[in-house]
């Protein structure tokens, strides 16, 4: 699920090596659970939604049957999942059992279907947009009750799969070394010489594919040509403003990459860590606002499909809404919620502050600039 | 029998890490993403990223291998006019051994501790008011990826150019001496022939050296994957690009197609070199 996908290959490798291995040697369990059914006669593992299934209060009596749920590649520092599942466990009297945290996405769905039909197979996924735009097929469709509050764009009509939370693309800099960039052509400037860093390649990163896409926006270009968000990153390397170095939490404290295009909540998370040392900024530029969200969904062969169920009920509830947003990232029903005056008001004012409509790729749009990156990025900056 | 017992470990060993490996790319190479036979792969070679990363890929091995080898050279003559079993000469061979195998991911990262932003040579010139700390030749595939890669070609060259040079007989100089030849004769008439096979020799091997890196490339260069080892770490690793594997594969076959033109020559002209030092 994270975006480092290229610093864990060594430690995804092994991990499928040992998966391969796990599933060669157990025997075939039987999963468990997979009959629960509701008092309408509905399975769990068609239910699809906790109406369908004869209401919340049969699905949590299903979900503690069943006794555990299985997660995978939640990282407990990231997004305050490990908060997230100390408070679902609170609640409903459930073990969650974490596997493999810092795995990728790819991962993820690797580890379905080696595990499939098997008791210790992941019940739900939280996936990068691209991994679960092409891996559907695995997903089982299910609404939570506040499925309604999700904006039509970050969402599967029929449910199959749901946003979770995600953030938007900002500036991150070091406010000690470089003065604060108003707009993102100001990163053109002599101050800035040698100091500006994408996180990762856009043709293999998430973060900095979306990274490209705000460039653009502050340049006047559309989501649907990122043209001249690929022609600013040439300006920049010309002006030798761009620095190469795949930024982490170590270039940055270091002071090798003292200004970083990344999700405002990993910057925001960077700035406080080094509270004190450093003097760590985020400004997400006024109208290009780019979002980008991950991805839940349950798989279709979940071990335990109530409590697959049950679990995304709590994400989407307030109280896991507001977990994540204490993490720093942006919960998917904010608007709504902002609204309804239940969002957690401390933790929603510290978030960076963006003007403007925020921007989201269609897949259309996505595949286009791809395409173009493809043909176009490494001619740009080599 | 016996003999036969004994080099099962090795065919074992080739088997499993050369053998089965290069036919899973050779086949790959061939298959689309649902396993049916294509030729898509290969025409993806002809897109210009790719031709101008193989493009690039040659020529900084081309470039690496020639610095390398005539540097190396010139280090390897000098190492073996120096006294044999003598301190210098134990002294230069061994650190050779040592640098040639100096490579990849220690290798960046000693050059990223001299040479970056904040590497202690910038850090220093900065203190006596030269400020290098803005330029990022260190992250070009042709100016900082070049002196990285020439930094283990040059030692490499020495290990396997050393035995041809001690090769050479004084008899062979003063014969040619008491003939009334001048040094330049001498070079151009006697050593410079006898070697020639293998100096041509090691710098293909230096070519192939460089052609294959990945570790040290990938850890220095994080945009835009300028050379082909890259390109096909990108189609593995990508979050972005999916489905790109086979692509890969037939970018891997190009590369194993190149290689084996190169071992071909390299072969031929051992054979002769072999020859010559051999009667």
């Amino acid at each position: 699920m994270k975006t480092r996908t290229a610093r864990r290959t060594g430690v995804a490798a092994l991990a499928v090596v040992a998966l391969i291995g796990m599933a060669a040697c157990s025997p075939p369990t039987k999963t468990p659970d997979s009959t629960s059914t509701g008092s309408g006669g509905v399975k769990a593992s068609s239910a699809t939604s906790a109406q369908a299934f004869g209401g919340m209060a049969a699905l949590v009596e299903a979900a503690k049957k069943e006794g555990t749920l299985n997660v995978i590649a939640l990282p407990p520092d990231w997004a305050n999942y490990g908060e997230v599942i100390k408070g679902f466990e609170a609640k409903y009297g459930l073990k969650v059992d974490s596997a493999q945290p810092d795995a990728s996405s790819a991962d993820e769905i690797t580890a379905a279907k080696n595990l499939k039909g098997q008791s210790k197979a992941p019940d739900v996924f939280d996936l990068g947009t691209a991994v679960a735009s092409a891996n559907t097929a695995m997903f089982a469709p299910y609404k939570v009750a506040t499925f309604g509050d999700v904006p039509p764009a970050l969402k599967d009509a029929n449910g199959l799969w749901v946003n979770d939370y995600g953030g938007y693309m900002s500036i991150g800099f070091d406010a000690g070394k470089v003065p604060a960039p108003v707009t993102v052509a100001d990163l053109l400037k002599p101050a800035y010489k040698g100091k500006v860093a994408l996180n990762g390649d856009p043709t293999k990163a998430g973060a900095a594919f979306s990274g490209v896409v705000m460039t653009t926006l502050s340049q006047g270009g559309t989501a649907d040509d990122i043209s001249k968000g690929v022609d600013f990153f040439k300006a920049l390397k010309a002006a030798g403003n761009f620095l190469p170095v795949d930024p982490t939490g170590a270039t940055i404290a270091s002071g090798q990459t003292p200004v970083v295009f990344d999700w405002d909540y990993l910057n925001v998370a960077q700035g406080a860590k080094l509270k004190g040392t450093m003097d760590w900024k985020t400004v997400v530029p006024a109208g290009a606002v780019v979002g980008g969200y991950y991805v839940q969904a349950i798989n279709k062969d979940a071990p335990h499909p109530a409590a697959a169920r049950l679990w995304q009920e709590y994400l989407y509830s307030d109280e896991g809404q507001n977990l994540w947003l204490k993490g720093g990232a942006r919960p998917v029903r904010e608007k709504a919620m902002v609204t309804a005056g239940t969002i957690d008001k401390a933790a929603y004012a510290a978030l960076p502050k963006a003007e403007g409509t925020p921007v989201f790729l269609t897949p259309e749009q996505t595949d286009k600039a791809n395409a173009y990156l493809t043909a176009n990025w490494a001619k740009a900056i080599g | 029998m016996g003999a036969l017992l004994g080099v099962l470990p090795f065919f074992a060993y080739t088997a499993a890490f050369l053998v089965i490996p290069t036919l899973i790319v050779v086949v790959g190479a061939f298959l689309d993403g649902d396993g049916r036979p294509t030729l898509g792969n290969l025409s993806a070679l002809t897109q210009p990223q790719i031709v101008s990363a193989f493009v690039r890929s040659i020529v900084l091995s081309v470039v690496t291998a020639v610095l390398g080898a005539v540097f190396g050279a010139l280090l390897t003559y000098a190492v073996s006019t120096a006294r044999p079993g003598g301190l210098m000469r134990r002294l230069v061979t061994s650190l050779c051994g040592v640098l040639a195998q100096f490579g990849g991911v220690t290798l960046a990262f000693a050059f990223i501790a001299t040479f970056s932003a904040q590497g202690f040579l910038t850090v220093w010139l900065k203190k006596s008011g030269i400020d290098l700390a803005s330029t990022t030749w260190l992250y070009d595939w042709d100016k900082g990826l070049m002196l990285v890669y020439t930094y283990f070609q040059i030692p490499l060259m020495l290990i396997v150019f050393l035995p041809a040079v001690e090769g050479l007989r004084p008899q062979w100089r003063e014969a040619a001496e008491s003939l009334g030849g001048s040094t330049w004769h001498y070079w151009r008439r006697v050593a410079g022939p006898i070697l020639a096979p293998s100096f041509i020799g090691a710098t293909l091997l230096l070519f192939t050296n460089a052609f294959s890196a990945y570790a040290t490339a990938a850890a220095l260069i994080s945009q835009g994957s300028p050379i082909i080892p890259l390109q096909i770490g990108g189609t593995l690793s990508s979050e972005v690009i999916l489905g790109q594997e086979n692509v890969g594969k037939a970018m891997a076959l190009g590369m194993v197609a190149i290689v084996a033109v190169v071992m071909t020559l390299y072969v031929v002209l051992e054979r002769r070199t072999t020859k010559w030092l051999g009667s």
